[in-house]
This record gives structure tokens, sequence and C-alpha cells, in this order.
């Protein structure tokens, strides 16, 4: 997908005027952190798996190539087909490859945040290949042409009159008087009107939660039932996954799987955890005839003993942005491209480049609530604090910040300086403001003061304050 | 290069990893081979009649519905009285599997028995769990010649039978039940772990039942007369 990260500002401008946006953001503000919460508080387990959790990633990753190639080895002999792809083109042309040799010309899709990672919809569009969405969200937003805003909840900037218009506009074959206005009515009709695709379609692609290297399974874990029609139904079920999906065990799956749905939407289990190990059997009376894995890397590999590892840790449950005070004001198209939030701001600037998307690190607060929900226990704002030096070293902010910046270490690194001069900024700044000790208005803070006012400091400085403070508890005690 | 060697060796490289590290070979070895079990919550490690009742709870929990019978035999007349219930029509699809097959669906009368995966029009489908799981209230289905997948996704209800002695306190116990039936890194095509009927949230976070999957599901639990519906 085209990137628009290097529009941040303005991506978050117009989020903020958008009113049906903002109205559809309020549920992401509420339903999500209530639900994880009273999950894990239902579980006194919970922190411990999150341990046990990230231990088996991180052994995991330090033994990559090994899984990897055990992997690969195991879907083989469960008659499976393992295609490698360096990069999001060789994936695509690969899929193509499969999709033309079954002679498909509708392919039916379970939501995959990895096909949207290589554009494969536009890309089979191009090529004459018909992709049909059918994870509800997804197949709403195929329909209005637009990219998911959310990794979980891909249609969560809409609102139900916005669905409903767009049911009325594509399917103009049903009768223009139904009624269709509560979510009840449109479930039931996107569930009418996807259930010949499944049958039509000669290829189901789905994503994967896991690759299990002991067995050669891949893994979905999804709530719709749509993922396991996609892949039970056509003749030809291909898996894309990125190479850092491999876990060596069944059992260690399971950790992993106790804390990913509680995290996603606060269920103790999705409704559906689908293990596939291979095509169809002999006597099976259903199931596909051939099972394609694709295992992409696309940059993923780059990361691998950097500063930036523990993200492959990341299990994509959407907690960092369900809890992100910038993803509930601005949502998930802001950002730009594929992965939004927190998780976006570290693996845009991995997978597509620091030059494009310096904006998306920058784009926190470091008020650390990302991390300190997400279950693989990545440090999400440290890694944001790495892409934000790269982007200074490399010069990429504009010439204001640089020299603000740089203004700013001056007086940063000269403890005295520094004091010196606060003790004589803060009470000058409190003097202007006079009786309301907000400001309005502020020269050079008008990006600040143009959307709030900006508090004034106290009258004294903080260790003004501080030392005051001590002696005045020392004399107490004296 | 091809795709592959090209990945390996990048990754290899990342790591600092020499292509025959017999220390590293070693490591990813014993875990495949050992598999150790990690976590497991204290949730599910109850005695039987507690952990069944478990079960229960957390099954009704996501919105399934759950009965108990006494004997296999009772099975059919069960499926009967769910279908009237509903107002459904006295048909259902199932596989060929040997413990649904065993039961006298015979006696109960004009109900249409259809063998075979499921196709569009079917509205029940009746499979045997190879096990539950009460943590989390969750059936655990595989596939095989007996066994098509399209039954517990196609129909708009979905009746599953669960033995009792098969309900396990947690994952790992059918983990290693599955193990045991096909061999260790063996695997059927497909183990589903059922957890409610379908569902999506996808229209403004409104939690709604029956999205692509069934509607409904109910779970008839054989408990040869040590639980009962006393529960």
């Amino acid at each position: 997908m085209q990137i628009t990260s290097p529009e941040f500002k303005k991506n978050a401008r117009s989020a903020l005027s958008d009113t049906q946006l903002q109205k559809a953001l309020g549920h992401v503000r509420t339903g999500f952190i209530d639900k994880r919460q009273a999950s894990v508080d239902a579980l006194p387990e919970f922190d411990e798996l999150r341990d046990s959790a990230r231990a088996i990633k991180d052994h995991t990753l330090a033994h990559l190539d090994l899984y990897l190639e055990r992997y690969e080895e195991k879907v083989k002999s469960a008659g499976g087909y393992v295609h490698w792809a360096e990069t999001a083109e060789d994936a695509r042309s690969v899929i193509l490859d499969i999709c033309r040799a079954a002679g498909a010309r509708t392919v039916t899709k379970g939501k995959s945040m990895i096909t949207e990672e290589i554009g494969l919809n536009e890309f089979f569009e191009k090529e004459g290949v018909r992709p049909v969405e059918t994870d509800l969200g997804e197949y709403i937003i195929q329909l209005r042409g637009e990219h998911p805003s959310h990794i979980i909840a891909p249609a969560v900037h809409l609102n139900k009159e916005q669905v409903e218009a767009d049911f009325r506009r594509v399917h103009d074959h049903l009768r223009p008087n139904r009624d269709l206005s509560e979510p009840e009515s449109l479930l039931a009709e996107a569930r009418r009107v996807l259930r010949s695709e499944y049958f039509t379609a000669d290829v189901g692609i789905t994503g994967a939660n896991f690759l299990v290297a002991e067995t050669g399974s891949s893994v979905i874990v999804t709530n719709e039932g749509n993922g396991d029609l996609t892949q039970t139904l056509p003749r030809v079920h291909v898996v894309v996954a990125s190479i850092e999906k491999v876990v060596p065990t069944l059992e260690d799956m399971s950790q992993i799987l106790r804390v990913l749905a509680r995290s996603a939407t606060g269920q103790d289990m999705s409704v559906y955890t689908t293990v596939s190990t291979g095509p169809r059997r002999p006597g099976d009376p259903d199931g596909p005839d051939e099972y394609h894995v694709v295992l992409l890397d696309n940059g993923r590999s780059s990361m691998l003993g950097t500063e930036f590892q523990d993200m492959l840790r990341c299990i994509r449950c959407g907690a960092c942005m369900n809890h992100c005070p910038i993803y509930h004001a601005v949502g998930g198209h802001a950002y730009g491209w594929v992965y939004p939030g927190p998780m976006g701001a570290v693996l845009t600037p991995s997978l597509a480049g620091i030059d494009k998307s310096g904006h998306l690190p920058n784009a926190s607060t470091f008020c650390g609530r990302c991390e300190a929900v997400c279950p693989m226990k990545i440090p999400l704002p440290k890694m944001m604090r790495h892409w934000r030096e790269r982007e200074f070293a490399r010069g990429l902010n504009p010439a204001t910040q640089r020299y603000g910046l740089r203004a700013w270490a001056l007086f940063a690194s000269r403890p005295r300086l520094y004091h010196l001069a606060a003790s004589f900024a803060i009470p000058a700044l409190s003097f202007f403001t006079g009786r309301r000790p907000r400001f309005r208005y502020l020269p050079f803070a008008g990006g600040w003061t143009r959307h709030r006012d900006l508090p004034a400091p106290e009258n004294r400085t903080f260790l003004q304050q501080w030392r005051s403070r001590q002696a005045a508890k020392q004399e107490a005690q004296a | 290069m091809s795709g592959r060697e090209a990945i390996l060796k990048k990754v290899r490289g990342a790591l600092g990893a020499p292509l025959d590290d017999a220390a590293r070979a070693k490591a990813v070895r014993q875990r495949l081979a050992k598999a150790p079990t990690g976590v497991v919550p204290a949730r599910g490690r109850l005695p039987e009649e507690e952990r069944i009742a478990l079960f229960r709870q957390m099954a009704e929990k996501v919105s399934a519905t759950v009965e108990h019978v006494k004997k296999t035999g009772d099975v059919p007349n069960a499926v009967a009285a769910y279908l009237r219930s509903k107002n459904l029509p006295a048909s259902v699809r199932m596989g060929g599997d040997e413990r649904l097959r065993a039961m006298p669906w015979g006696r109960v009368k004009a109900l249409e028995t259809k063998t075979g995966p499921a196709d569009p029009d079917d509205e029940v489908g009746v499979s045997h769990a190879l096990a539950g799981i009460a943590e989390t209230g969750t059936v655990a289905l595989y596939s095989g010649v007996e066994n098509p997948t399209t039954v517990n996704f196609l129909p708009e209800h979905h009746i599953v039978v669960v033995d009792a002695k098969d309900i396990e306190g947690d994952l790992e116990t059918t983990l290693s039940r599955l193990k045991k039936r096909f061999g260790k890194g063996k695997m059927p095509r497909t183990l589903n772990l059922i957890t409610g009927p379908s569902r999506s949230g996808d229209i403004e976070q409104k939690l709604l039942l029956g999205a692509h999957g069934p509607r409904a599901l109910h779970l008839i639990v054989v408990d040869d007369g040590r639980i009962g519906n006393k529960l």
C-alpha cells in the first residue's frame, strides 16, 4: 500500500476534526481496555505467562534459522509446500503463480495483516484475480477501498450508518427498502453475501498467528469462522506468514495463546483456534488438495541482532494501540501505513525506512501504557527513542527542531548555566501570566497554544522549591 | 541464490551464528524433543466433578449451551429435543465417526441423519469431541476420514458430544492426549479448538453471535450418571 506516514501531521490534523471518526474512536477508548482488564484480573498467572511467552520468543529468535529449517521439513513431510520470499514483491509473485496454476479467478481471504503489508489485493486486481475479504471488518473496508485502521478491528474507525450506506451501494441486487439500521442486520447480510463466495473461490488465503516447528502446522486464531471456511472450502490453501511467527512446540503455542486473546479482546480464548497441517489426507471428505506456506522476510532479518530485535516478539494483539492516547486521538489511518499505534511506530521505520516514517516514533507522549500492557513485554517507548536518536543522527528532522534541541542540549548539559537561566526565566514567565497561571499564547510555542493553554511554571524553579522544602523538613526534625 | 538460502544466510549473519554450531543445534533438538510445559493456570486443576462443572460454567460464559445426558444412547433423543426447541427441521449432518454411528439414531422417529461433509443447506451439524478443556470451556475436534471439518463451520447450529471422562483441566493435557493418539510431532490435518459460537465485534464493537460460523453451539456431555443434571 502507498505509504502516507510522511504526512502524519496533516493526517492527524484532519483526523482530529473528523466527527465521524471521533465518534467511532469512542468505542476504542472504553471497550477494549475494560475487557482486557477483567480477563487479566481473572487469571492470577497472567504475568507469569507473559514472562514465559517472552522467553519462548527470545529463545526462538536466537535459533530462528534452525526452527525455520525444521518447520519447513515438517510441512514438506505432511505434503505441503514452503516458499521463501525475501521481499513483498517475491511474495506477491509466488502467490500469483500458485493462483495461476490453480486457474484461480476468485480468491477468498481470511484476515491477514501480512497480505496488507505486501499489498496483495491491489496486486491481484491489477493481475485480473478477484480478492474477496471475508472477515466482516475487512469486507467492509474492502467495499470502501480503504485499509484497516486497527490490526484486529480493521473497521473500528466506522459507524454503522456508514456501513449501511456501503451495503446499500454495493449490494444493489437486494431489496432497497430492507432494514439495515442495526449491526445485527448488517452482519446477517454480509454472512449471506459471502456464503456463496467461499464456494466460488479457487484459492483461500489466510495469515498465521503461529507456525509450529515441531509439527509443521500453521495456526489461525479467529472469532468469526471465516478463516476456517476460507481454508477448508477452496481447492488450494495458501498461508502467508512472516518468519518470526514460528514457535518450537504446541506447548509453546499454548503459552502464548493464553496471553494473546486476553490482551486483544479480553476473551480467555478466541472462538476458533485452528491448527492446520498439510493438505487433505487420503480418504478425507473435505479440506484443500494443496497446502502452501509463503514465508516472508521483508526486512525482519535485518532487525535481528539490533536494538529492534525485541519487536519481533510482537504477536499482533493490538493492546498497545488500544491503550495509546495518540491512537485514541487520531485513529489508525493517520499513521499512514499498515501497522498503526505504538507497535507501528517501531515497526514501520524498521520495514519501510525511518526517512519515510520519522513522525511515527515522535507521535508518543512516552506515557508507557503500551509497554505496561504488552503481553510480550516489548519495550516500545525505548525503541521509539532509539528511532528518534537515529532520525536525529541522520539529520532527518526539520532545522528548527534540530537547532531547538541543540540549544536545549547546550543548557541541559551544563547544570550551572541551566539553573542560572531557569532562575531568570521562571519568575519572568510567571510574571507575564498575571493572575491566571496559564498562557493562551506564547511565541515559538504556537503549535501547543493553538490547541490548548500552556500551564505557567510556579514562580520558583524545582530545585529552589526542593531546597526550601528539605530545609523546612530538617528544621522540623531539629 | 534462492530466497530460502538468502533468508537463512541473513538470519545467521544477523545472529552471528556459524552454520554448523553444534551447541545451537543441540538446544533446538532438545527443546523439540522435550516440549517443556510452561505455566499452566491452577484454574483447571480440580477433582473430576468440579472440573466438569467448570467446563460447563466457562462454556456458558461464552454463550454455548450445555446439557448432560447419562448414556451415549440418550444422545439422539437429546438432539431431537434440541431441534424441536429451536423449531428446526428434523435433520442433522454428521461425519461417519464411529462413536456417533454407534448411537441409536433409528430410535428417534422422523429424524434424518445425513452422513458426509456439510453442504450449505445443512442447518445442524453434529460432531464428537476428542476432549473438553475446562479452563476455557473449549472443545477439541480433529479432522479425518470420518470427521469432516465443514460440519463444524457451515451449519447454523453445531452440536458437539463430549464424554465427561474426556474433559481435561487445561490445554496442555489435551495436547498430550493428542500426541498420544497421533504420535509426537504428528498431527491430524485440522485440529479445531472451539470456544463458543462464532461472533464478530467489527461493527461499533458490538458483540454479535453468528458471524460466518455457527450461530449456536450446543454441548452434550455424556456423564454415565456421574454428574447428571444436578449442576
